[in-house]
């Protein structure tokens, strides 16, 4: 057994770990709260009204505000419900939409940590998104919060297939797992990027994305005018608002991936202007709007639909072109496609 | 024995097999249900055609193949025939059955030749890793067929039985397989086989490995005490999945047996006989005794399929060519009789009716003399009783016995099936000596007929004439080790 | 103690943890849940034997997916504990024979006697660069492409046999077909219906 002096390196790497983290967690959690402000003021336009405008400039200290009133206020635990995994619902909720930035590259230097199977890691962590919300819906002891989790789960495994199969076209053709490589992989200008070889998958990986992230038009999972507020129907105060966080983490999560995979991450689109995060931060903020544009769009789809959509639609899209894309890897027109 | 990393042509029949089984998936399911004939029908020519594949292949030295995953030998192209016949056997006896009780639909045909290809795979495989694969394909197409009649609680529960007790011996199997690769750090046949052959320090291991593995096997062949399953299973499947089931699966558990025990643990034999002796004289006590108290003609097989395992048990513990080449006999003779015996049932029953019971036999032979013979026959064999084939099955085995020594083990053979004689006969007297308990006339299509009869007058004449099989057996056996 | 050897300490203790709680656990759900802790422990000790890629499949299909369709049914079921337990202390006696003895059989074999490090060996690191993914793709794909199939013909023979068991159209079930709804177009349910005007000659415009 070796003396525990040899691990002060083991806990400097701990510890500077941990800050850097700080570090991403907090500027994340600032982009949530204007993504809820962003929100209400882009939805606002589209449906002709103004948004918020009372606290602070232009309405600007809103988030802050909203913040400040769920903190205050009390967290009601039902008397019927499952005291303790009523509280780790919440926390399942958020803890795999924070743990997955832990991989995402936002430049060539600036990542977390930058592992060879990062596009595998994402996918694993976003996977357990959904644990948070069906155990909300079963702790909470209540028909609408159990029925909103019920179709919770099945909507997300549903559209997990098909993005996981949207992936898989693009490590296809970055022929890489690492998020960084999938960016190399696009560089030299727009045409370049992954979202024109891929489409198909482009499409199919972004609605994905709304419904994985239980974004309208595929929010059943919430569905007010039918279940009420569905799985978070019970909570209050900060447990709410938690959700809410890793329902917009998630969001954003999703650009950026969206963002990393197709749209060519921080590469500039044309060859003359450098490269930066703030393409990144452009691109990102552009799908970002998409999903906030698709809200005040559509009506709510039907839940049969939802299904038929996932399964019938979207899965077999993708198994084709994953099809397609792995036959013309193998022409001589296969530099189009990686 | 010649090594190939991607060498395809040895598997074309199970490549064959699968293809035409996607094929009847697609048919089956464009077509309405008048046409299910069409499923039917291509069943039956994947089989011919697999035939062919592998008899137009038919290999005179052992081929690895497929890195090193599948092995195609003669013992393989043996068995994979045999069970093309049986399955073919299967298809036409039950058919009528089927029509009546609303299960002749493309899944049946489809899960049928899913459970092929799973033999097929087992037959010729000479890795851990695609004797579990195929297994589990057997063991999966087989539970799904037994629940296949929905509406029926006691298939139902069968088919629950079935797949408790299946997951539970696959379990205990792998458990096993896992000690063996621990010890020996190889999965493949051969190599174990290599690894062992001078010893091993880690005999203990070794010996609990083998003790699972044996004890998943039992689970499988449905050898005393692991025999639970059997006679739930059998009796509560419809008549032709127990057809199915009684058939051709056993051919594949010993090559299941033979590969493990014979070719991977073939030095290991002092450990396996002894575990073998008792399986096998529990098998044959408890089988032949407790099939003297049944009243239900598949319950009574059922006990008689144990007590037939015993009997193959035998033959492998032997544990020389002879030995394994007279298991061999013995296995492919008891598939012809257990085809016989459930497919007869199958030829008496009509829709609503079902003739399982002993007293359904009563007076047989007014009924239908040519019929009650071919029973005749069939029982005659599975008793033992000479010129029929099963008698010379059990003497082979027996001389197997004799000649490591444990005679024994031999008289204690005889004995047991003296007792199995017993009701045996006792069909025969109900055929011949009782008046007829139902008068309604038989409606056994022509051609399940004919194959009943070719299947009846096979065994009389496989009796008269052994040796043709026989040297077939030994031959496969030979060239194959 | 090292910093691996802490990691596996760790994750090894809340796996047996996990694991005695599946079994202990008188909720199913909270069973299902423990068994979800049980595979994300496990997939960490995977992490520590340099399999990422297997740890995260673990991680992505077991508890991303299969144990969460299982966690479905089981909220929904209705599960009548005191109906599951009757007759346990009646088997107690001889299910606790039989354990005991697995145990003490496995404790003998398992051992580090057997199996331990001076018997064995750890085998090498893998050097930094070394893609357990690209290792397992070239084997699967290469040697064991036989039984890579043969699985998949598996799961094709367990998809067959779920809908042969479960596929039940009633006559009488009041099903609407997604499909159908959506292919709809206008001109099927909307008929335009040119009509003659009524009013008599001579009533004005906004006469109503």
């Amino acid at each position: 057994m070796e003396s525990v002096g040899m691990d002060w390196a083991a806990i400097r790497t701990v510890v500077w770990t941990l800050i850097k983290i700080l570090a991403l967690v907090v500027p994340l959690m600032l982009g949530v709260a204007y993504l809820t402000y962003a929100e209400r003021k882009i939805i606002g336009w589209m449906q002709v009204r103004i948004g918020p405008n009372r606290v602070g400039f232009q309405g600007l200290l809103q988030p802050i505000a909203d913040a400040v009133k769920l903190l205050m206020k009390e967290i009601i635990i039902p008397s019927g419900a499952s005291r303790g995994l009523f509280i780790l619902g919440p926390i399942l909720a958020i803890a795999p939409a924070l743990a997955a930035w832990a991989v995402i590259p936002f430049t060539d230097s600036l990542v977390l940590a930058n592992i060879n199977a990062g596009l595998l890691y994402v996918m694993a962590i976003t996977s357990m998104g959904v644990y948070g919300v069906i155990i909300a819906g079963w702790a909470s002891n209540s028909k609408y919060a159990f029925l909103g989790a019920m179709r919770s789960a099945a909507q997300i495994v549903s559209y997990e297939i098909a993005m996981g199969f949207a992936l898989v076209g693009v490590l296809m053709a970055a022929q890489s797992l690492n998020l960084s490589d999938i960016v190399h992989g696009q560089s030299g200008g727009l045409h370049h990027w992954y979202i024109w070889p891929l489409f198909p998958l482009f499409v199919v990986y972004l609605i994905s994305g709304v419904a994985e992230t239980n974004r309208a038009p595929f929010d059943v999972a919430e569905g007010e005018s039918e279940i009420v507020a569905g799985f978070h129907v019970e909570y209050s105060g900060m447990a709410f608002a938690v959700f809410f966080l890793a329902e917009y983490a998630n969001m954003i999560l999703i650009a950026a991936l969206t963002t990393l995979m197709f749209l060519g991450g921080w590469l500039s689109p044309v060859t003359f202007l450098p490269d930066g995060i703030v393409w990144w931060l452009l691109k990102t903020g552009f799908v970002l709007f998409l999903f906030l544009w698709f809200r005040a769009t559509f009506p709510r789809y039907r839940y049969d639909q939802i299904m038929r959509l996932g399964w019938k639609v979207f899965i077999p899209i993708t198994l084709v072109w994953i099809i397609v894309v792995g036959g013309m890897m193998q022409t001589p027109y296969g530099y189009l496609f990686h | 024995m010649r090594h190939a990393l991607m060498q395809f042509a040895p598997a074309f029949p199970e490549i064959f097999v699968l293809i035409m089984i996607s094929l009847i998936l697609v048919v089956d399911a464009a077509v309405d249900d008048g046409k299910r004939f069409l499923a039917y029908f291509l069943s039956l020519v994947t089989l011919a055609g697999a035939s062919f594949l592998t008899l137009r292949d038919f290999s005179t030295l052992p081929v690895l193949t497929l890195g090193g995953l599948f092995i195609d030998d003669p013992l393989s192209d043996v068995l994979k025939l045999f069970l093309y016949l049986s399955v073919a056997i299967v298809l036409v006896y039950s058919r009528d059955y089927l029509r009546q009780r609303g299960l002749y639909k493309g899944e049946f045909f489809v899960l049928a030749l899913f459970a092929l290809l799973g033999m097929m795979v087992m037959v010729s495989a000479s890795h851990f890793l695609t004797l579990y694969l195929g297994l589990e394909l057997l063991s999966l197409s087989l539970y799904a067929m037994v629940a296949l009649q929905r509406d029926s609680s006691v298939a139902t529960e069968a088919a629950m039985k079935y797949f408790v007790l299946g997951a539970l011996a696959s379990g205990m199997l792998l458990y096993g397989m896992s000690m063996v690769y621990g010890v020996t750090g190889s999965l493949g046949l051969g190599d174990i086989a290599i690894a062992l052959q001078d010893g091993t320090d880690l005999r203990i291991p070794l010996v609990f490995g083998i003790v699972f593995i044996v004890a998943g096997l039992a689970f499988k062949l449905g050898a005393v005490p692991f025999h639970m399953w059997i006679p739930d299973v059998y009796h509560g499947a419809p008549t032709a999945m127990t057809l199915f089931i009684g058939s051709a699966p056993k051919i594949a558990a010993f090559a299941f047996v033979i590969r493990i025990l014979g070719q991977g643990l073939e030095s290991q034999v002092s450990d396996w006989r002894g575990m073998l002796v008792i399986l096998a004289v529990l098998s044959m006590a408890l089988g032949n005794i407790a099939a003297i108290a049944q009243s239900n003609l598949k319950r009574m097989l059922a006990y008689s399929a144990i007590s037939h395992m015993g009997f193959m048990l035998l033959g492998i513990l032997a544990g020389s060519q002879n030995g394994y080449g007279s298991a061999m006999f013995y296995v492919l003779v008891y598939a012809l009789m257990s085809l016989g015996g459930f497919g007869m049932i199958l030829l008496l029953s009509r829709a609503g009716f079902e003739a399982d019971r002993l007293e359904d036999f009563k007076g047989l032979n007014r009924r239908s003399p040519w019929l009650a013979f071919m029973m005749l026959l069939l029982m005659f064999s599975m008793a033992g009783v000479p010129p029929t084939v099963g008698f010379y099955a059990k003497l082979s085995v027996l001389q197997a016995v004799v000649e490591i020594g444990y005679v024994w083990l031999a008289v204690a053979a005889v004995l047991f099936s003296l007792i199995g004689a017993f009701y045996y006969l006792r069909i025969v007297k109900l055929m011949y000596f009782d008046a007829p308990h139902d008068a309604a006339p038989i409606k056994a299509s022509p051609d399940a007929r004919v194959v009943m009869s070719v299947n009846g007058l096979a065994i009389l004449a496989l009796g008269i004439m052994p040796q043709p099989l026989m040297a077939v057996c030994i031959h496969a056996i030979r060239a194959s080790f | 103690m090292t910093y691996t050897t802490a990691i596996f300490y760790f994750f090894a203790s809340i796996l047996v943890f996990a694991g005695l709680r599946v079994i202990t656990a008188r909720n199913p759900v909270h069973a299902a849940l423990y068994l979800v802790l049980a595979f994300f422990t496990a997939a960490g000790l995977w992490m520590l034997l340099e399999a990422e890629f297997l740890a995260i499949t673990l991680v992505l299909v077991y508890v991303g997916a299969v144990m969460v369709l299982f966690l479905f049914v089981v909220m929904m079921l209705d599960i009548n504990l005191e109906k599951l337990r009757e007759g346990f202390w009646d088997y107690l006696p001889l299910a606790g024979f039989v354990a005991v003895l697995l145990v003490i059989e496995m404790a003998l074999i398992l051992g580090s006697r057997h199996f331990g490090l001076e018997v064995m060996g750890a085998p090498a690191p893998h050097a930094a660069d070394y893609s357990n993914t690209k290792e397992l793709g070239r084997v699967l794909y290469t040697e064991y492409v036989y039984a890579f199939e043969l699985a998949a013909v598996i799961l094709l023979v367990a998809i067959v046999a779920a809908i042969a068991l479960t596929l039940r159209r009633r006559k009488d079930s009041k099903y609407i077909d997604p499909a159908e709804q959506v292919k709809v177009k206008r001109n099927d349910r909307l008929r335009i219906v040119k009509m003659q005007a009524t009013q008599k000659p001579g009533a004005g415009e906004d006469g109503a």
